[in-house]
């Protein structure tokens, strides 16, 4: 059963329309992580989802019941804030039995649930205390026990580590993570930020300008990306892109960078059959950094010998766990990440070797996905 | 290092700060000195003059003894008036003021802003424009010179004043707060009663000070819409150094004025630090 369905949803503020025909089914028991850049109406859409706020059109089913018209807390959902928006007045256990206090929930069922969620967030020694006492990482947890104590049909998360710092971030994503595989709760989650997006989602919704660009797992979002603007949004530091030409050949199309220069780099590509109504003309060829590497990389079950190029490095990142090199191909700049031990010298050149296998081609015009 | 309190500027600020401070306070030491006077003692020096010897006997007649308007109870009907006139508008219009600005600064509705503005435009009425209306309203309600209408006027000018500082206190709270309130299933008046009241104290204590002052100290209203035996102290006191113009009795008038000023004083006395930590009561963390 769909936990969650959104058709055809849209959102104008006078002449502005924020959301364009959203479509999304949430399976129950999954992980949808919304990502997107700042304005990308992706909190616009949870605050619909919530019943913060009205949708301008279209239709949203939580649970199979259409809530259009039903009050927030008649949808059987609990959310939480970036700002954790913890009650400032209240103890941690006031702010975790106030939803309850509301429903008229009875007193000893209050004490239940919220020991439960006490045990399972950790927090029991905290549940005296006032927001105002607690760190930012255990603001959080409170934040997730108020809203865990519902056991509601859906979770909605609004950038809720936002306001932590990295180290912190990284461990209550973890927690969150393991929170959903132990609960297997229905997560709604919105981010801005694409590496909480890949490590958490079962699946991905890429939005821009009001539009869902894609919408899968993540690794055929990071594998397939449907556009360029994915392309380019998932992954740190994001995939390459740059103009190529294709060309028949044996066997398959042949991509050309920087046709005609000296330097230009020619790459076969096997097993893109989608391309072959592109030979002969432009498109947008798309390499991920970590399919640059050093030229002694052997990748993985590689077919056949990997493409190796000389090219210009311009630049050198050392980051500690890899090198991060920015080159020209064919003349274009491009980012490899390539061993950490290796520092080529910034205004020589080097030998590398690209993974040709996953490369993606994309339309320049639609800027859609070809193969 | 040269010491700094004998610079020649230092002394020059201290004697302009000293200057301006004696020229505020004269009026208060007057009317303090000459209310422990007697008539006799002022009548054969001057209005001003140190006490011969201390004229207690003052305070009690201006408060039970002197006659005002035919009626020789000194101030104290008066002053009950007052308190029952500005303790229950200082309440109304504190309660009635957070509860708008609340809904004003956290409810988003149309016409917010309008009606937001419609109220606090009466805080740039002048208080005469007012006074032709009002009394229609009370003579067609049938409180004219009464107590209650000017708990009425009083309730509702002091919304324009209340709503503005209760709505630039609230706005400051975070939405999101009302958010997850809605989500958990409280409605306008229980988030309202707990989570926003218990957040409001500062700037609670600053609009009833202020309320409590401006209602105490109101003489226009009471002047014009009261008369006799209902009007408030402020009003009483004119009626007082009227009824003694023949023979002039300022130690009385002194002492009336003191006692008259007091309960603003004192909750100046009590209430000034809160006043002053309330107004620069930032957001609310």
């Amino acid at each position: 059963m769909a936990a969650l369905s959104i058709r055809a949803l849209s959102k104008r503020y006078a002449n502005l329309e924020v959301l364009k025909g959203i479509d999304l089914d949430i399976e129950s028991g999954e992980f949808t992580v919304l990502v997107g850049p700042s304005g990308c109406g992706k909190s616009t859409l949870l605050n619909i989802v919530a019943g913060l706020d009205r949708a301008s059109d279209g239709t949203i089913e939580i649970g199979g019941r259409v809530v259009n018209d039903v009050p927030p807390k008649d949808r059987d959902i609990a959310m939480v804030f970036q700002s954790y928006a913890l009650y400032p007045s209240m103890t941690v256990r006031q702010n975790i039995t106030f939803g309850m206090e509301c429903r008229h929930v009875a007193k000893a069922e209050q004490e239940k649930a919220l020991a439960n969620v006490a045990k399972l967030l950790q927090i029991e020694p905290l549940l005296g205390r006032k927001p105002s006492q607690l760190s930012g990482g255990q603001r959080q947890r409170v934040a997730m026990g108020r809203a865990l104590v519902r056991d509601p049909l859906l979770f909605l998360f609004d950038e809720p580590l936002s306001n932590l710092d990295a180290k912190l971030r990284v461990e209550m994503r973890m927690e969150i993570k393991r929170l959903h595989q132990r609960i297997g709760a229905t997560i709604v989650y919105v981010t801005h930020d694409q590496i909480e997006a890949m490590t958490m989602a079962t699946r991905i919704a890429v939005m821009h300008r009001g539009v869902v660009q894609q919408f899968a797992d993540p690794d055929t979002v990071y594998r397939y990306p449907a556009n360029l603007f994915v392309a380019r949004f998932m992954g740190s530091p994001p995939m390459n892109s740059m103009p190529a030409r294709l060309e028949a050949n044996a066997g398959g199309p042949v991509a050309v960078i920087g046709a005609g220069r000296p330097d230009e780099v020619r790459i076969h590509l096997q097993d893109y059959d989608a391309a072959t109504s592109y030979v002969g003309r432009e498109v947008v060829l798309g390499i991920r950094p970590e399919c640059i590497a050093e030229g002694d990389r052997v990748f993985s079950a590689a077919t056949g010998a990997p493409v190796i190029v000389t090219a210009p490095v311009e630049l050198v990142e050392p980051t500690g766990a890899e090198t991060i090199v920015l080159l020209r191909l064919g003349g274009e700049p491009a980012q490899a990440r390539i061993s950490p031990d290796i520092r080529p010298t910034p205004g020589g050149t080097a030998s590398f070797a690209l993974d040709t296998r996953r490369i993606c081609l994309f339309d320049p015009e639609t800027e859609r996905l070809i193969a | 290092m040269r010491d700094r309190s004998f610079a020649p500027s230092r002394i020059l600020i201290y004697l302009v700060v000293t200057l301006f401070a004696a020229a505020y306070l004269a009026p208060l030491v007057v009317v303090v000195l000459n209310s422990v006077r007697t008539n006799e003692e002022i009548a054969q020096g001057s209005m001003i003059g140190w006490p011969q010897h201390m004229a207690w006997r003052n305070y009690l007649t201006a408060w039970s003894g002197f006659c005002i308007a035919e009626t020789c109870a000194g101030i104290r009907p008066y002053m009950l008036n007052s308190a029952l006139i500005t303790i229950p508008a200082t309440i109304f219009s504190t309660l009635l003021g957070a509860v708008a600005g609340y809904a004003v600064s956290l409810w988003r509705f149309r016409g917010d802003n309008w009606i937001y503005g419609i109220v606090t435009l009466g805080l740039f009425l002048p208080q005469q424009m007012r006074l032709l209306p009002w009394t229609i309203v009370l003579r067609d309600i049938g409180l004219i010179n009464t107590l209650w209408g000017l708990v009425l006027i009083h309730t509702i000018q002091g919304l324009s004043f209340t709503v503005l500082f209760c709505r630039n206190y609230y706005i400051a709270i975070p939405h999101e707060l009302i958010r997850t309130a809605r989500i958990d299933g409280a409605g306008f008046f229980r988030i309202f009663w707990r989570i926003i009241l218990p957040l409001s104290s500062p700037i609670l204590i600053v609009t009833v000070i202020w309320q409590f002052t401006h209602i105490w100290n109101e003489f226009l209203y009471g002047v014009t819409f009261t008369t006799g035996q209902q009007q408030p102290v402020t009003a009483a006191l004119i009626a007082l150094s009227a009824a003694v113009a023949d023979i002039p009795q300022h130690g009385v008038q002194s002492a009336a004025v003191i006692i008259a000023a007091l309960p603003t004083l004192l909750i100046y006395l009590f209430g000034g630090r809160y006043f002053v930590r309330g107004l620069t009561a930032g957001a609310v963390k």
